[in-house]
């Protein structure tokens, strides 16, 4: 945990909270209360500090994340184009409702505002890649890709 | 009529991965005048061609850039604001996938003019997939020496997930590494904006109307469009369409020709301009002409056909701004909360009488009072859906 502190520290050197913490968690370590503790001490700032960012941004999380970021738009375009069936083909691939991570911690699943992909939509994200024209059996191939 | 490709004439047409194609189109060729140019007729030429903002707010860019040359001091800041988090805006994610080279030309001239020498693109944690695209724009710029000649280094800067973040203001604390909460202004950016310098910040459309301008010239982009609103707008369009997508339209264009030309939508119900925070267009207006005298917004637009639920459509717009208040000011913190929760018992055929009274006090009060866009645009769907259709409100109060 701490190298990967330290190795987002020393690419930051400005100091950006936001930036640090997104990088700290994209290496999967989860931003607990130490782990937040930890990167206030080495900015010289206070854990509420730290804290306020990480629970500001809708990308940064204080619960676990999962190795996989499901983010499925919830957003109108998407609705008008059956995001609630991509929902539910996740929930039923996965055996999680949003919000949840699995028993394995391969997958996280996150309901999301607009991601600027409503030409295609419905739409997701997993971790940085976007997907979208989406349908039960392109959701399930998508996510045996990660499995 | 057909659309007009200005801002997007290099899209599809120039390889958005090499300078060569770029440069063999006309690129950079706006920069190299421009540094022939003293600032101040820069300015001129912008100010002659009447472009305002394309991210909603349509500030005139030209008095932008004055305010902020004029400001005292050495260190100086451009700001690119490709946040885009408008429910149904895709515009400037299709610009930075086709043509960054345009848009990398268009901050160093505005950098150039206001004498900053770094620039930074604030893009959405959304649009990770295109930093590269970017990333390679400026770095092969900077290669050939572009980005020298106008004296600025530019930088990507990431996002973490916030609407409020394409507000100027809060965009700005977010560079600053703070919670994106908006400020209280003035003062503005171009007197005290990123770490309390001048600052200019224009939206991703704005910065590629720039190199147009500064090759074709003023009188050209002017003679485009109507009253205050010149040139022409891009726009995305979305939902119950045959044709999604991207289009760019000279401004004053009926919304017709974009909606039904264009995009293919029949049997149209409502559409909603400029986002959650948009207009209401009921069909029956369905030629009100494009511009910033009548509806626009950053230009996303969201079709609904006549199998749609209004009431279920501003419910979720409802929801949208109660998710996304960044929670400073009191007016939005806890009105977005109640009209969400009040249009919800809409939804559910459980309003009280009261209740669209209640809508419209809390609406008028968001209006006047937020501190920022968010709560004062949060109830424009709202209202325009109350005025227009009226008797679905009524009919669900029990």
């Amino acid at each position: 945990m701490n190298s990967v502190i330290q190795e987002a520290l020393a690419h930051n050197k400005s100091g950006n909270l936001i930036s640090i913490l997104k990088e700290v968690q994209d290496q999967r370590v989860d931003l607990s209360k130490d782990v937040m503790m930890e990167i206030a001490r080495n900015t010289g700032v206070s854990f509420s500090e730290v804290y306020e960012i990480a629970t500001f941004y809708s990308f940064i999380s204080t619960d676990p994340l999962g190795k996989n970021i499901i983010r499925i738009c919830k957003s109108i375009p998407c609705f008008l184009k059956s995001s609630d069936v991509i929902v539910a083909t996740i929930k039923k691939e996965l055996g999680i409702k949003p919000g949840e991570i699995t028993s394995d911690k391969k997958f996280s699943f996150h309901l999301t505002n607009c991601i600027g992909a409503c030409d295609m939509a419905p739409a997701m994200m997993i971790n940085k890649k976007r997907y979208g024209n989406l349908t039960p059996d392109k959701v399930a191939k998508i996510l045996g890709e990660y499995k | 009529m057909p659309e007009k490709r200005v801002v997007l004439k290099n899209c599809g047409v120039v390889d958005p991965g090499n300078i060569d194609s770029y440069l063999a189109n006309g690129g950079f060729i706006a920069l190299d005048k421009t540094i022939s140019m003293t600032p101040a007729d820069v300015i001129d030429e912008l100010k002659k061609s009447g472009l305002r903002g394309r991210g909603g707010a349509g500030f005139p860019t030209g008095l932008k850039w004055e305010m902020t040359n004029k400001a005292p001091g050495d260190e100086k800041y451009v700001l690119c604001n490709v946040d885009e988090g408008e429910v149904g805006t895709f515009k400037d994610r299709y610009i930075i996938q086709n043509d960054p080279f345009s848009l990398v030309e268009g901050i160093a001239i505005a950098s150039y003019t206001v004498g900053a020498k770094k620039a930074y693109i604030y893009l959405r944690a959304e649009y990770n997939e295109y930093k590269d695209g970017l990333q390679n724009a400026i770095n092969q710029s900077n290669e050939k020496g572009y980005l020298q000649k106008a004296g600025v280094d530019i930088e990507i800067f990431e996002g973490a997930g916030a609407y409020i973040c394409g507000e100027e203001s809060a965009l700005i604390e977010s560079i600053e590494g703070k919670r994106g909460e908006v400020r209280y202004r003035p003062p503005f950016p171009p007197t005290e904006g990123l770490w309390k310098k001048p600052t200019v910040i224009d939206n991703t459309e704005t910065l590629m109307n720039i190199p147009r301008i500064m090759s074709e010239g003023a009188e050209w982009f002017s003679q485009m469009g109507v009253d205050r609103s010149k040139g022409t707008k891009v726009f995305s369009i979305c939902g119950d369409v045959q044709k999604p997508g991207v289009y760019e339209l000279v401004m004053g264009t009926p919304l017709r020709e974009l909606v039904e030309g264009l995009a293919g939508a029949e049997n149209v119900k409502m559409v909603q301009i400029g986002g959650a925070s948009g207009r209401v267009v009921p069909y029956e207006n369905i030629d009100t002409p494009l511009s910033f005298e009548t509806v626009l917004g950053a230009g996303g637009v969201m079709v609904f056909n006549q199998s749609r639920d209004i009431i279920k459509i501003i419910n979720m717009n409802m929801e949208f701004f109660a998710e996304e208040s960044c929670g400073k000011c009191f007016p939005c913190r806890e009105g977005t909360k109640r009209l969400f929760e009040i249009v919800t018992r809409f939804s559910e055929h459980k309003a009280k009488v009261r209740d669209i009274q209640a809508l419209e006090d809390l609406s008028e009060t968001m209006m006047l009072s937020s501190l920022c866009g968010l709560g004062q645009a949060a109830p424009n769907s709202l209202m325009d859906t109350l005025k227009f259709y009226r008797s679905e409100y009524e009919s669900r109060i029990q």
